[in-house]
């Protein structure tokens, strides 16, 4: 969280990635923002959204947008689509092998519009 | 200085001496002499010398396996005489070499019986592949053949005669065949199903002469009841004499009838010189099979490397063979000599079997029993008679067909701790449940991982998860079927409220009856109900957030990220005119082609912004999905059938089209597959599909069950000769009972396999109607049937369902990281260790 929040506060640099409505709810979407590939979910109907890396470190392919998005024990997390591992949306931890943890980026909704910072 | 051991025979025994010798790592100089032309070979399995098998296919001997392990063997150089007082043996070559030990393992010779003319041209004994080559040899001009003995290796030779095309007989001088094994009930059963085979067999012959034709070649057999056989050559096959003449020779110990006496050590009167096999005499008995044989050699193995962990104390003659494709059995105290004994024995002729158990006095215990025609309840009476278990209330049920309802695989709780559970890395009961109680172990992957039980062939693993399931009960550790933690019900109970309450979608549900936003579990589960039930488009709004990547993009996602396409290639029929079509637009986008394993093919390397291109042309040119991603029916495979095959009864390709037309689509709780055979030559492979079809001269046979892939099980047969439209409603009513009834992920065979009363209870249900839901299935798959269409079609029609066929939101670029290299002409994705040598970054 700590790295977050220097992002945040330091670059705070908001690229629009897509309407709102282009991310079905529960779903997922795959965003280039400057060369980097990050998965933006899109959790229950309204403005609830997490961006991550794209990348699955376990298939090596940039693949997590595609994944089944769902909850354990009330956790926000995405299962690969590949070999099926999980990891929290929140923080990017992989919940199935705790040496692995994803990039997290800043995101959010302003006039139905999703943005993220990266 | 290294210890020198001279092992004399380089029979099946002899190598299996060595092999132990070599493995045990022993500080020996080892020299073997050989009398035949070859090491050691499979001489059980001789009479498929005749059925293709060569000299190397039968060998015993791994290539170079006496090299590398520094055995000297002595081909083609049979020992003649053994000086114990000097401690050397001497070769017919003339080769003498002396011995610190010497190991006997000249097993036995054919016992030819004292008649006159048994020695005329023609005729022959069984027993190395020098004699098979001499009979192969004589009999290329001869017409009928006669076996002398109707034993178990005159019925292995008579199967060599009859592999060679000869007319066969069997002449056996007892009143029945396998008379040491099997009594006169069972050797009738066992004669009728000879004489079937075409084979002559004439038991109770006493043969007086053997008269010579004017070359003086083996003419006819004359017997003492005054009949006579003609014949053009006889094999001689009535038993075997241990082949002592050696150790006579040398003074050692011989048995009244031949053999050398041996101890529990195996060790002969000399206690320098072992015996092993054939050759040797153990508290008065030879054993003639192969297995007891194996079991000296390790012994004699034992004490030369200076253990004595093991004992030779006898052994079990249980045997169980397939003789002429015929499975006999016999066990324990088969005839029942035992004081008190009693017999429960069924005779059963129409179905050609006899089965024979022989019980204690109070019909508690199982003391032995013949099985000839069908042995497949050997293990089950072994394991009961070998650890004494108690019998069931009704012993005969073991031996009868399984009754309407009742299970008759034995359960796990009745097993004694001794009995062996995984057979490949000798695990038992009581180590597996301890295992469970003192690690606390609670899925069956640690049961697995720490005992190390199933994981060898995996063949034990049912057995070991009804262990854990078991041990879980007794500790009153509640096993609960719910399909994830969303969901307190199974998959079976959620399908049931899905129709019951009208529901249709996973919000719907999950608002009723789950908890929490759901997982990749429950999702494409529920998914697979909704589509089951109601058939709504998987794309849908409300449904398209379930789905697995697979059937979410209409495709099979790859290792890269890329997916393959797989259309719909009905019967596995296509005409040039779509093959075209296919290599046209596998080339206009790079794809790697393949034909698949059911009759298809696949295009794989698509990126997911191709996937609707490809599929405009696809649907343009007539094709429709294959469903290759969903958990539905793939394929059904066909052969030519009566179309165009010379042997097919019945048209193979019309029916298959016609059945994958009518289930195409079709969710279930796993893919299915099927396929439909023009004859019984069964060149489709039904019977290795969830649902199979083969063509009879009267109509149709219909199985059910069936797999391949990771655990193979044959598909067994529901009903026979079946009229089309009958067959059709059989199908439908099967597998709306599966899909209604079977676990998340469960294929038609696990599903089987659990159901109790198995298939007389599916006949039942499917034939008879016994639920009264017959008319339920059906209509429900004839909505199904009805709300049919292709997910592509309707999604190419879409223009917002296809704005998901794109790597990114916010920019039409393709995923920078897929990169292909060509391999024989095609392109494929690059391994890791490729993009370092060409220096690609990620």
């Amino acid at each position: 969280m700590s790295q977050t929040e220097s992002i945040n506060s330091t670059i705070q640099q908001w690229t629009t990635i897509c309407p709102l409505e282009r991310i079905l709810p529960n779903t997922g979407v795959c965003a280039l923002v400057k060369d980097r590939q990050i998965a933006v979910f899109r959790v229950g109907e309204g403005t609830d959204v997490y961006a991550i890396d794209n990348y699955d470190p376990f298939s090596k392919a940039y693949v997590l947008s595609r994944g089944i998005v769902g909850d354990r024990n009330g956790i926000p997390k995405v299962a690969s689509p590949i070999y099926k591992q999980n990891f929290s949306l929140i923080t990017g931890e992989c919940l199935d092998d705790l040496t692995i943890r994803l990039g997290t980026f800043p995101v959010q909704v302003v006039d139905g519009q999703v943005k993220v910072s990266s | 200085m290294t210890k020198r051991l001279v092992t004399i025979g380089n029979g099946m025994v002899g190598h299996r001496f060595l092999e132990q010798m070599a493995a045990k790592g022993a500080d020996w100089e080892l020299i073997c002499f050989c009398e035949e032309p070859r090491v050691a070979y499979d001489r059980v399995n001789l009479s498929g010398y005749f059925a293709g098998k060569t000299a190397e296919d039968l060998s015993l001997v791994a290539p170079d396996f006496y090299k590398d392990n520094n055995i000297q063997v002595h081909i083609g150089d049979k020992a003649i005489s053994i000086d114990r007082a000097n401690k050397t043996v001497t070769s017919a070559k003339g080769v003498t070499i002396s011995y610190d030990k010497l190991v006997l393992a000249t097993g036995s010779y054919p016992f030819v019986p004292p008649i006159k003319g048994n020695d005329l041209p023609g005729t022959f004994v069984y027993r190395t592949i020098c004699d098979l080559e001499a009979t192969e040899a004589y009999t290329k001009d001869c017409k009928v053949g006669v076996v002398v003995g109707g034993g178990l290796l005159g019925l292995e030779c008579a199967n060599a005669l009859q592999n060679l095309g000869l007319k066969t007989h069997v002449v056996e001088f007892m009143p029945r065949l396998m008379p040491v094994q099997i009594d006169d009930a069972g050797g009738a059963t066992l004669r009728q199903k000879i004489e079937d085979l075409g084979i002559g067999i004439h038991t109770g012959k006493s043969t007086t002469e053997i008269v010579a034709d004017e070359h003086g070649r083996v003419h006819k057999m004359q017997f003492a009841d005054g009949t006579e056989l003609l014949t053009d050559t006889i094999v001689f096959s009535a038993g075997i004499r241990p082949q002592d003449e050696l150790a006579r020779q040398c003074g050692l110990k011989i048995g009244d009838r031949g053999g050398i006496s041996i101890d529990d050590n195996c060790q002969t009167s000399d206690p320098d010189v072992y015996a092993i096999g054939e050759c040797a005499l153990y508290n008065n008995q030879i054993f003639g099979l192969v297995a007891p044989g194996y079991r000296m050699a390790e012994v004699a193995a034992d004490r030369l490397c200076g253990s004595e962990a093991n004992n030779f104390t006898g052994a079990d003659m249980s045997t169980k063979l397939k003789l002429l494709g015929i499975d006999v059995a016999s066990f324990g105290d088969a005839f029942g000599k035992t004081a008190g004994s009693k017999v429960i024995a069924i005779d059963d002729a129409i179905a050609g079997t006899y089965k024979k158990l022989v019980v204690n006095q109070d019909g508690t215990r199982l003391l032995g029993g013949i099985l000839v025609g069908d042995a497949t309840v050997y293990g089950t009476l072994l394991q009961l008679m070998q650890n004494q278990m108690a019998l069931p209330p009704h012993p005969e049920d073991l031996i009868l067909p399984p009754r309407s309802g009742v299970s008759m695989a034995m359960g796990v709780e009745q097993l004694p701790d001794t009995a062996q559970i995984c057979s490949c890395n000798n695990v038992t009961k009581g180590q597996i449940c301890a295992a469970i109680q003192d690690q606390e172990l609670r899925d069956i992957g640690s049961v697995k991982s720490c005992t190390n039980a199933g994981m060898g062939c995996g063949g034990c693993v049912p057995l070991v998860t009804d262990l854990l399931k078991a041990e879980l009960k007794k500790a009153g550790i509640a096993v609960n079927n719910h399909i994830c933690e969303h969901f307190a019900f199974s998959r079976q109970e959620l399908y049931s409220l899905v129709r019951s309450q009208d529901i249709h979608s996973f919000q719907q549900l999950l608002d009723r009856h789950g908890t929490g936003r759901g997982c990749e579990i429950c999702k494409p589960a529920v998914s697979s109900i909704l589509a089951s039930a109601w058939n709504d488009q998987i794309l849908d709004p409300s449904h398209v957030s379930l789905q697995d990547t697979n059937d979410s993009f209409l495709a099979n996602i790859q290792r890269d990220g890329t997916y393959s396409v797989i259309p719909r290639i009905p019967g596995g029929e296509i005409t040039p005119e779509k093959l075209i079509v296919l290599g046209q637009v596998a080339k206009d986008f790079g794809l790697y082609t393949k034909i698949t394993g059911a009759q298809r093919i696949d295009l794989l390397g698509a990126r997911v912004d191709q996937l609707p291109l490809i599929w405009q042309r696809l649907v343009a040119a007539g094709f429709e999905s294959g469903h290759a991603y969903g958990k539905a029916l793939r394929t059904v495979k066909s052969c030519v059938g009566s179309t165009w095959c010379r042997f097919g009864v019945q048209d193979s390709v019309s029916l298959a089209i016609e059945v994958e037309l009518r289930y195409r689509g079709l969710r279930a709780p796993h893919k299915f597959k099927s396929a439909v055979s023009g004859c019984t030559r069964e060149c489709a492979e039904a019977q290795s599909k969830d649902f199979g079809i083969i063509a009879t001269e009267k109509g149709w046979n219909l199985y059910v069950c069936g797999n391949g892939g990771m655990k193979p099980q044959h598909a067994q047969l529901l009903a026979a000769d079946l009229d089309k439209e009958t067959l059709i409603r059989y199908v439908d009513r099967f597998l709306m009972f599966y899909i209604r009834t079977a676990n998340r992920l469960e294929r038609t065979a696990t599903w089987f396999n659990k159901l109790e009363g198995g298939m007389e209870y599916l006949q039942a249900v499917i034939i008879n109607d016994s639920l009264g839901i017959a008319e339920e299935l059906e209509a429900e798959m004839a909505h199904q049937v009805a709300t049919y269409a292709c997910e592509w079609d309707v999604t190419l029609k879409d223009p917002v369902k296809l704005q998901r066929f794109q790597h990114f939101v916010n920019t039409d670029a393709p995923d920078p990281n897929i990169v292909v290299v060509a391999e024989r002409g095609q392109n494929r994705p690059v391994f890791e260790h490729e993009r370092q040598l060409l220096q690609i970054d990620r």
